[in-house]
């Protein structure tokens, strides 16, 4: 479990997070979504003990990062994959990760195979592709068997096939109970991936529940309507509900599909078409991140 | 002990700290051999002789091999992944410092022993050999001076992260701003003295006029000379530790 309460974070003028609290609950895959520069990273490094916070506390398992004894036991965490050095072979790096914490070698070739690079694990970093420097920097994040696990990004630049493993092994650990601490700003991919999500937008809270929660939050964004019969609609409408009209189509706001067939019947408009707009996934979070840059940091945005 | 094995693994898991050790050792070898080989046979070199290469040059790439194994490790974040694993970061660079200072004085052992064998080789009859103290501290005080001087690096590899930085500065104050500060009036002179470089010259060479460079004017005896040497090394190693703790990384 990771419990962030108030958390804040000022690099000079700039407030990267700002009072942040938000839970991620173990067993559980939670989706960490902002846009570029929301400062997901910054958190994820505050959970890491390594930057300091400003104010507020994060704990991992009820204790401070700092706190933790063997960290590597605890917490696993992938928040750059290029964070090692090019010239040493994927095996050594894990191998001195590794002995800083005590764990045995044997786990090095454990991780090694379980990621799919025993094969290159005497070639060295600066030969390996991106996947392959991904599935490396996963290795290096499992090698303590963690309760608590941290991926920024961790589908960048990898193909559809190495996405779904991702997808897969995430969901694997969280069915271990483990606490899976995810973050993407690739909407699709999250959707797939998160049961949980915790939303920032300029290092504000958005959003903190459910993904179903979220897409049922957000997803209404009214009903588009057809007809050769537009002056009946629009009367029958007014006063009603809300409603826009462009290219000869009604877009209805405030009403379901269901009473806009029955009053366009009551009013003898025949519809050619009736259909709900189901906002993407996508749509909803730039939604609620616009509000968030409009009204949340007005000092802010420039 | 976890530590000092993670910094081991690291340090020789890249190449560049062997081609710095190589680079060293020939240089503190090679020198000697070039005295040894051009040195008229009537006139016999002393043991001070075969060590120049490794107290001027030498010293000077593992300096470099010292900041290098800091700064490439946050030129690739591992640094970070090193603190994620070690939270309270002091004893992961205390490791680095100790690991890489006995690498420093293994390289300069094997480098004055194998510079005054050489020349003992090629000119047997100088009568070459440690017959005094001042020999002995000559020639197996270079690793000592090396494992300082790379403490020393490792401190300013912390403190300024950058490879570049870091080397300029090292390079720029051994090779100049020792010698140049004797131009000040007046003060130069003494400020001199108790320049660090200066005064581990002391430790090594003692004062005696024998040949090469002019000898150390420390006021010193070889053993203070040395304390003191180790303690500004001590000093900067412990402010940069400071530092490091602070800092966001």
């Amino acid at each position: 479990m990771i419990e962030a309460t108030a958390l804040t974070k000022r690099y000079g003028a700039t407030t990267a997070v700002n009072e942040l609290t938000f839970t991620a609950r173990s067993g559980r895959v939670t989706g960490f979504l902002g846009p570029n520069g929301a400062g997901k990273s910054t958190t994820m490094r505050l959970i890491l003990g390594l930057d300091r916070p400003d104010a507020g506390t994060v704990l991992v398992d009820g204790v401070p990062y700092r706190e933790l004894k063997d960290p590597l036991r605890t917490v696993g965490a992938m928040l750059d994959a290029t964070w090692r050095h090019p010239g040493r072979t994927g095996r050594d790096h894990l191998r001195w990760l590794a002995a800083t914490n005590g764990i045995p070698d044997k786990r090095v070739e454990e991780v090694l195979a379980l990621v799919g690079l025993t094969s290159v694990g005497k070639t060295r970093v600066l030969q390996y592709s991106l996947g392959m420097q991904q599935r490396l920097g996963i290795a290096a994040a499992l090698l303590g068997d963690p309760r608590v696990l941290l991926f920024d990004e961790p589908v960048n630049g990898l193909d559809p096939e190495g996405m779904a493993w991702i997808r897969q092994l995430l969901h694997a650990l969280a069915a271990e109970g483990r606490t899976v601490f995810v973050s993407s700003h690739l909407l699709p991919e999250m959707a797939q991936t998160a049961q949980d999500l915790v939303v920032i937008g300029r290092g504000r809270l958005i959003y903190q529940g459910t993904m179903d929660g979220f897409v049922a939050q957000t997803s209404e964004h009214g009903v588009r309507v057809r007809t050769p019969h537009a002056e009946e609609l629009r009367a029958a409408l007014t006063g009603q509900a809300e409603f826009t009209e462009a290219d000869g189509a009604f877009v209805v706001s405030g009403m379901d599909s269901d009473r806009i067939g029955q009053l366009a019947f009551d009013a003898g408009a025949t519809l050619h078409e009736l259909s709900p707009i189901t906002g993407s996934l996508e749509q909803a979070y730039l939604d609620l991140t616009r509000e968030a840059v409009e009204f949340a940091t007005p000092e802010a945005v420039q | 002990m976890n530590l000092l094995a993670v910094e081991r693994i690291k340090l020789f898991s890249t190449r560049s700290p062997w081609w710095c050790a190589l680079i060293t050792l020939a240089l503190t070898i090679g020198f000697a051999a070039i005295l040894a080989g051009a040195s008229p046979s009537d006139s016999p070199i002393a043991v001070s002789a075969t060590q120049f290469g490794g107290s001027q040059f030498g010293i000077a790439v593992v300096m470099v091999l010292a900041a290098l194994a800091v700064t490439t490790e946050y030129r690739f974040n591992t640094i970070r992944t090193t603190f994620q694993a070690v939270p309270h970061r002091t004893p992961a660079l205390l490791a680095k410092a100790v690991v890489v200072g006995l690498m420093a004085l293994v390289i300069g052992e094997i480098g004055a022993f194998g510079a005054l064998g050489l020349a003992m080789l090629m000119r047997p009859n100088d009568g070459l050999g440690l017959h005094s103290t001042q020999d002995w501290l000559n020639v197996a005080g270079l690793g000592p001076v090396f494992a300082i001087s790379a403490v020393l690096a490792v401190a300013l590899g912390i403190l300024i992260r950058h490879s570049a930085g870091a080397i300029a500065l090292l390079l720029i104050y051994y090779l100049a701003v020792e010698e140049l500060v004797q131009i000040i009036p007046k003060v130069g002179r003494h400020i001199h003295e108790w320049m660090p470089f200066n005064v581990a010259n002391k430790f090594l060479r003692g004062s005696a006029v024998v040949d090469g460079p002019a000898p150390s004017d420390s006021p010193l005896s070889p053993g203070w000379a040395l304390a003191y040497f180790a303690g500004i090394a001590l000093v900067f190693l412990l402010v940069a530790l400071g530092v490091a703790k602070k800092r966001d990384a």
